[in-house]
């Protein structure tokens, strides 16, 4: 079942959609950032998602930082490799993310805001950092065919 | 399963032992899905979440900086007032694939901000009630009615109160004749699990199978263009 199922065929899907939907941000000059604002500040009141970020996305990222190198926006890298790249919070998201967690899930062990889990999710996705998985099935109400599989895995609880 | 319900750090997360095997398999993802758990303080969202969930229920806030908002602290500074919602979810893994999330979601109308977000893509909404309080889950009731989102209403029974009949609060809250109306205890598994069931064949009742339903209407014009992305 876990194989034969019909794996979402996220894996490219998101992102991909995501990048041709959304102006990425930032494209033109890197974005400075100081390793000490507060998480309030750091949202910016920005509140465009690049990435379809509900709170039941879930999100992961690998352990080993990635071969590919540094996204676009990334300063010239400090001596010290990712960490001293990476915000503390968004640290502390990517240690999280070693295991599969929902946004909603990330926001709640953080003990931070939604919201601004939610952007700097959607930052470290846009850095190739954090991997976004699709829901699944097709956005917007759930077709029933996802509605039949719930259905019947409740019935097995 | 459970752990203590302390506050975790943020250096060690609750939930740890807790993980399902397909969290550690960052190859591929589960299918998620979500249903909205609301109604009134008190009336027994978290509880109900709590009776299925595989993890405790984990809270989530989300902080509202209010302008002309309701507003909890009367000490606030007129014009800096922050609000903070509180949301208590859980977690249910339905299959190797397949991950349910219940969010009990706070009922008042000024939360409504968070009901847009919440019910995107939601399968539909347990709307849970207290006949003591039965006006507190009028805005929920209002709210789902006028979204389109599927919802079944159920009935918390507490103890040592009188036990009143579907059909009466049926008749009470002015329900549409195909909308279940479920008598439970919140604290029981077996019938929180029963009123999820309800309300997925309710969802499939509803469903023609029209994808061009969208997940959340009534969404303010500015808060649905600071959304961005829309993968429809």
């Amino acid at each position: 079942m876990t194989t034969a199922a019909p794996a979402p065929p996220a894996t490219a899907r998101v992102p991909a959609q995501a990048r041709a939907a959304a102006p990425r941000r930032g494209g033109g000059p890197a974005v400075r950032r100081s390793a000490r604002v507060r998480p309030y500040s750091l949202t910016g009141g920005r509140t465009r998602f690049g990435h379809v970020l509900l709170v039941e996305t879930f999100v992961g990222a690998p352990a080993a930082p990635r071969a590919a190198g540094p996204g676009p926006d990334v300063p010239a890298p400090g001596p010290g490799g990712l960490a001293s790249r990476v915000l503390p919070e968004a640290r502390a998201i990517l240690g999280l993310c070693r295991r599969l967690r929902s946004v909603a899930e990330v926001a709640a062990l953080l003990k931070m805001p939604l919201g601004v889990v939610r952007v700097l999710i959607a930052d470290l996705a846009d850095q190739g950092r954090i991997r976004v998985y699709g829901s699944g099935h097709t956005p917007g109400r759930p077709d029933r065919a996802l509605l039949e599989r719930v259905l019947s895995g409740l019935r097995r609880l | 399963m459970d752990y203590a319900d302390s506050d975790p750090s943020p250096d060690a997360p609750a939930g740890e032992e807790g993980a399902a095997s397909w969290q550690t398999d960052l190859s591929r993802a589960p299918a998620a899905t979500k249903i909205v758990i609301a109604g009134g303080f008190g009336v027994g969202k978290t509880t109900f979440v709590g009776s299925v969930s595989e993890i405790t229920p984990l809270r989530t806030e989300a902080v509202m900086t209010s302008a002309g908002e309701g507003v909890d602290d009367p000490d606030a500074v007129p014009g800096k007032a922050t609000t903070t919602v509180a949301m208590d979810f859980g977690r249910i893994t339905l299959d190797a694939d397949l991950v349910l999330y219940l969010f009990g979601t706070p009922g008042q109308k000024r939360f409504w901000f968070m009901w847009d977000d919440l019910v995107r893509g939601a399968i539909g909404a347990v709307v849970m009630v207290d006949t003591r309080r039965l006006a507190d889950c009028f805005p929920a009731l209002d709210y789902f009615e006028s979204g389109g989102l599927p919802y079944v209403v159920a009935v918390n029974h507490f103890e040592g109160t009188p036990r009143h009949e579907a059909g009466a609060v049926r008749e009470a809250l002015a329900l549409a004749p195909d909308v279940p109306v479920l008598i439970m205890d919140a604290r029981r598994r077996v019938g929180v699990v029963e009123t999820l069931l309800t309300l997925v064949g309710r969802a499939l009742d509803v469903s023609p199978g029209v994808p061009g339903v969208p997940g959340a209407t009534g969404v303010p014009a500015a808060r649905g263009a600071a959304r961005g992305v829309n993968p429809a």
